[in-house]
C-alpha cells in the first residue's frame, strides 16, 4: 500500500474532500481524479501522441510507396463524376435522338444475350481483350433497355429501364439509384415491355408482360434536366474478373471485357419528339475499374426491329483495388498502428494502478468500483479520440496530396464522407481504448490484456487483407470481430448493382459503416460490463 | 552508476574462488522461476490450443474445387501459427517483463551477478518451452489439416496427397513453423528486455509482426510490397512454411527464415547491451 513511491498520481481532489462532505464521492470529482492520473504519467501521454504520429507517418509513407506505373510517366485517367459528386463508370453503346420537352418511349424487347471470356482462356491482360476467345453468357449485371439522359457527356444525369442478366427488370437512374422490378430475363417467349415517360424533371419507368397491364416500377426526379435530352435505346456489360488468391503477396485479377445484346420492336414514341432518324455512338470508354478496352458495340435496325450490342457499365465507379484508383481511407491505413499504442496506453491505465497498489487507495477514496471505471472510461477514450482526430486531419490531406503525386487517381467524396472518416477514426480508437482498459481490468495482466485486444482486432484484419481464408471467411471475421469497427472508414460505399468484389484489400468491409462501428461498441460494452461485474466481486 | 549496478560487482569479488554461480544453476533458477509461476504453463497450453483451433478453422474453410487450384495445403493446415505466436510473445516477454514489474529483476541479477548469462539462461529455458510446445500445436495443425482437407476438394484428383511428414517439403513447413515459433519467442525475449514494461513491449513485438504484412497487402507498388515482405519478420519466416508456388515467393523458404533469425538477434543483441549498460 505504498502509494507514495512510483506513484505521481495521487488524485489531488482527495484532501479536499473533508471540508466538502457532499461531493466528494461525485462523479465530477472521480473524473477529474482519473483526468489527473493519466496527464501525470509521462508514457501514457507520450504513448497517445505517438498514436497520433504513427497514424499520420505510416499513412504518409503507405502514399509514398503507391506508385502506379504506367509506361513511364504518371497514369492521366479521365473518370467522370456523376450527378451526386461520385466517380462513375458511364460507357455503353447508345441508340438516341432528342426528345424536347415531355413525352414517352415504348418498347417491346424480346431477348437479352451476350458473350463472356472463355474460362478456360488463361489470364487476359489488361489491354489485350481477346475477343476471340469469348463464349456465350451473360455477367449479372450485363444490361440493356431504354433510357433518358441529360446529354451524351459522359456523367450525365439519366433514368433508365432495363432488364439486366441475374437481377431481372430494374429502374436506375443517376448511377446509384436502383430499384427493382419483376424478376427474369426477357426471351421471345415471355417478352418484356419497357416505358419511361418524362414529365418536367420527373421520369417514370413502366414494365408490362403484354403491352397492355402496366405496373410502375418507380421515379426519379433529375433536378435541372434540360428542355432537350437524349433518350432511346442502350446496351452494355461490365467487365468479367475473377480473383484468385495468392496468399501473402496478395491476390490477382483475371478477366476480360463482355458483351451484352439486346432485341427490341414495338418501338413508340409519344411527345415530343423532333423529326429525325436514329444514331448510334460508343458512350465513354475504360476507366480505373475497367482496364479492358471498350468493345465498342453496335445496332442494327431492321424494319421495325432494333438489335442494339454494347460493352461497359452505368453505374458508380469502385474497383476495391482492382485497378489503380485509390480511395481516401487508405490516407487512413496507419491507424492500426495508432491502434496498438492506444491499446498498450488503455491497458495500461488500469493494469499499473494493481502493479502498484493504487487500486487500494483508488477504491478507498471512490467506493462506487463502477463509476471508477466509468470515468477511467471516458478520460482514455477522450485522450485516444483527441490523437485520433487531429492524425486523421493531417493525415487526410497528406497522404491524398502525396498519393495524387504518384499518379494514383484518388476517388472523390464528399465532405460529409470526410467528416466520417475522420470522426470515425477518432471514435475507432476511442473505443478501442475503452476495449483495452476493460479488458485489462478483467484480466489484470496488462500483457495479456494488450494481446487480447490486438488478436481480435489487428489479426482478423491481416488475415482478410492477406486472403488467409476464402473471402466468405474474411467477411464473416470482418463482420463479427471488433476490427468491424473499421468500417467507418470505408470511403466509397458498397452498391449491389456493381458487380465487382468487395475485396477487403481494396477497403470494401461487408458491414455498412455504421452497423459495423455498433460491434466494435458492443465489444466495448460487453467487455466493460464484464470488467464492472469483476471490480465489485473480487477484492482489490 | 549507481549501486544497483555495483552492488553485484562488489558481491563477486568477495568470493573469487566460487566466481559466482555456475550457467547450470542460473539455468535452474530461471527454470524454477518460469515453473513455479502459474502463468507460463497455462499460456503454453493455450498457445496449442488456439493453434490448433485456427488452423483446423482455415482447413474446414478452405475449398479447392478443381485440379490447379493453387492451394498449398501444408500452408493452410499451419495458419494457426499465425495467432499461436502472439500467445508464444507473450510467455517470452513475461519472462522478462514479470522480474522487472515485481523487482525481482534486483534479486536475479544481485544473485547472477553476470548479466548476459542471466540473459542466456532466460533464452534457453523459454526456447526449451517453446519447442515442445511448438511441436505439439503444429503437429496438431498438420493432423488437423490431414483429416480436414481432403473432404474440401484436396484429393488425390486433384494433385493433392494425404499430409505426410514423409514429404520432404511438408516436412521443412513442420520443422521450420516450430523454429518459428522459437524464434518468435526470443525475438519477443529481446525486444522486452530492453522496453522491460509488458504492455509496451508485447504491443511493439505484436506490431512488428502484423502490421508489416498489412502495409505490404494496400500498398501498391509491387516493388515496394516484395521488399516490405522480404523485410518483415514475420512474413518472411512465414515463408518456410510454403510447400508449393516457391518460385513465388519472396524470398526462399531457409532465407526467409534467416531474416527472422536476424531479426531475433538483433533484438538479443540489443536487449543483452541495454541490460549490461542499464541500472536495473
Amino acid at each position: 500500500m505504498t502509494a507514495g513511491t512510483a506513484t505521481p498520481n495521487r488524485p489531488e481532489t482527495r484532501p479536499g474532500h473533508g471540508s466538502e462532505p457532499a461531493g466528494r464521492d461525485s462523479f465530477g470529482h472521480v473524473l477529474w481524479a482519473e483526468w489527473t492520473k493519466f496527464r501525470t504519467v509521462r508514457g501514457w501521454v507520450i504513448g497517445m501522441v505517438v498514436a497520433g504520429l504513427l497514424t499520420v507517418l505510416v499513412g504518409y509513407l503507405s502514399a509514398a510507396g503507391s506508385q502506379t506505373g504506367c509506361g513511364a510517366g504518371p497514369c492521366h485517367f479521365y473518370v467522370p463524376v456523376g450527378p451526386g459528386g461520385e466517380a462513375v463508370t458511364d460507357s455503353f453503346y447508345f441508340v438516341h435522338r432528342p426528345l424536347a420537352g415531355n413525352g414517352s418511349i415504348t418498347v417491346r424487347m424480346t431477348s437479352l444475350t451476350g458473350k463472356l471470356p472463355s474460362a478456360s482462356g488463361g489470364r487476359v491482360q489488361a489491354g489485350h481483350g481477346a475477343q476471340s476467345s469469348l463464349h456465350p453468357g451473360l455477367e449479372p449485371w450485363s444490361k440493356a433497355g431504354i433510357i433518358i439522359k441529360a446529354s451524351t457527356r459522359q456523367g450525365s444525369a439519366y433514368a433508365a429501364v432495363l432488364a439486366s442478366g441475374d437481377n431481372g427488370v430494374r429502374m436506375q437512374y443517376d448511377y446509384t439509384g436502383d430499384i427493382a422490378g419483376p424478376p427474369g430475363r426477357p426471351s421471345a417467349a415471355s417478352p418484356r415491355w419497357l416505358r419511361l415517360t418524362r414529365s418536367g424533371d420527373t421520369i417514370a419507368g413502366y414494365e408490362s408482360a403484354d403491352g397492355t397491364h402496366w405496373i410502375r416500377i418507380g421515379t426519379a426526379t433529375l433536378a435541372g434536366l434540360p428542355a432537350t435530352v437524349q433518350a432511346g435505346l442502350f446496351a452494355t456489360s461490365p467487365a468479367h474478373s475473377v480473383t484468385t488468391s495468392k496468399g501473402l503477396a496478395g491476390s490477382s485479377a483475371t478477366g476480360g471485357p463482355t458483351l451484352a445484346t439486346g432485341v427490341f420492336d414495338h418501338l413508340g414514341l409519344r411527345g415530343a419528339w423532333p423529326a429525325g432518324g436514329w444514331r448510334g455512338d460508343v458512350i465513354g470508354g475504360g476507366g480505373p475499374s475497367n482496364p479492358y478496352p471498350v468493345q465498342g458495340g453496335g445496332y442494327h435496325q431492321s424494319g421495325g426491329a432494333f438489335t442494339v450490342t454494347g460493352s461497359g457499365d452505368i453505374a458508380p465507379d469502385m474497383d476495391w483495388g482492382a485497378g489503380p484508383g485509390r480511395s481516401i481511407q487508405f490516407a487512413l491505413v496507419g491507424t492500426f498502428f495508432g491502434l496498438i499504442a492506444v491499446v498498450v496506453v488503455g491497458a495500461m491505465y488500469i493494469t499499473a494502478e494493481y502493479r502498484r497498489g493504487l487500486i487500494r487507495t483508488t477504491l478507498a477514496a471512490s467506493p462506487r468500483r463502477g463509476r471508477i471505471l466509468a470515468a477511467k472510461a471516458i478520460v482514455i477514450a477522450a485522450a485516444a479520440f483527441v490523437a485520433g482526430l487531429v492524425a486523421a486531419i493531417v493525415a487526410i490531406p497528406l497522404a491524398t496530396r502525396i498519393s495524387r503525386d504518384n499518379g494514383n487517381y484518388i476517388y472523390p467524396v464528399n465532405a460529409l464522407t470526410e467528416v466520417r472518416l475522420v470522426a470515425g477514426t477518432a471514435a475507432v480508437l476511442a473505443v478501442a481504448a475503452v476495449l483495452a482498459m476493460a479488458v485489462g481490468a478483467a484480466l489484470r495482466r496488462s500483457a495479456i490484456a494488450v494481446t487480447f485486444v490486438i488478436v481480435v482486432i489487428v489479426l482478423p484484419y491481416l488475415i482478410a487483407v492477406t486472403n488467409l481464408l476464402p473471402l466468405s471467411g474474411d467477411q464473416w471475421l470482418l463482420r463479427l470481430a471488433p476490427v468491424a469497427g473499421f468500417s467507418i472508414q470505408q470511403a466509397i460505399p458498397n452498391y449491389p448493382q456493381v458487380s465487382n468484389v468487395c475485396s477487403p484489400a481494396g477497403g470494401c468491409y461487408p458491414l455498412p459503416p455504421w452497423a459495423g462501428f455498433v460491434v466494435l461498441c458492443a465489444w466495448a460494452a460487453a467487455a466493460l460490463a464484464l470488467a464492472v461485474v469483476l471490480l465489485r466481486r473480487r477484492d482489490a | 552508476m549507481s549501486q544497483a549496478l555495483q552492488a553485484p560487482r562488489v558481491g563477486t569479488r568477495q568470493e573469487p574462488a566460487a566466481a559466482g554461480p555456475g550457467l547450470r544453476d542460473v539455468l535452474h533458477a530461471e527454470w524454477t522461476k518460469l515453473r513455479s509461476a502459474p502463468g507460463a504453463l497455462w499460456l503454453l497450453l493455450a498457445a496449442i490450443g488456439l493453434t490448433v483451433a485456427l488452423s483446423a478453422a482455415a482447413a474446414a474453410a478452405a475449398r479447392c474445387p478443381a485440379a490447379g487450384c493453387g492451394q498449398d495445403p501444408a500452408r493452410i493446415s499451419l495458419t494457426g501459427v499465425y495467432l499461436g505466436q502472439a500467445v508464444v510473445a507473450v510467455v517470452a516477454v513475461l519472462v522478462v517483463s514479470g522480474e522487472y514489474s515485481t523487482g525481482m529483476i534486483r534479486t536475479t541479477l544481485a544473485a547472477m551477478p553476470r548479466r548476459l548469462t542471466v540473459l542466456g539462461a532466460k533464452a534457453v529455458v523459454v526456447t526449451g518451452l517453446v519447442l515442445p510446445a511448438g511441436t505439439i500445436a503444429v503437429l496438431g495443425s498438420l493432423l488437423a489439416g490431414r483429416l480436414i482437407l481432403p473432404g474440401h476438394g484436396f484429393t488425390a484428383v486433384h494433385g493433392f496427397g494425404a499430409l505426410s511428414l514423409g514429404d520432404g517439403p511438408v516436412l521443412r513447413a513442420t520443422v521450420g513453423s516450430v523454429l518459428y515459433l522459437a524464434l518468435i519467442a526470443l525475438l519477443s525475449l529481446g525486444i522486452a528486455t530492453v522496453v522491460r514494461d509488458s504492455a509496451p513491449a508485447i504491443g511493439l513485438v505484436l506490431g512488428l509482426l502484423y502490421l508489416f504484412p498489412i502495409v505490404a497487402a494496400l500498398v501498391t507498388d509491387k516493388n515496394v510490397q516484395r521488399h516490405l515482405l522480404q523485410a518483415a519478420p514475420m512474413t518472411a519466416g512465414l515463408d518456410i512454411q510454403a510447400t508449393t508456388g516457391l518460385h513465388n515467393l519472396p524470398l526462399s523458404p531457409w532465407a526467409g527464415l534467416g531474416v527472422l533469425a536476424a531479426w531475433t538477434a538483433g533484438a538479443l543483441l540489443a536487449g543483452g547491451l541495454l541490460l549490461r549498460l542499464r541500472d536495473a
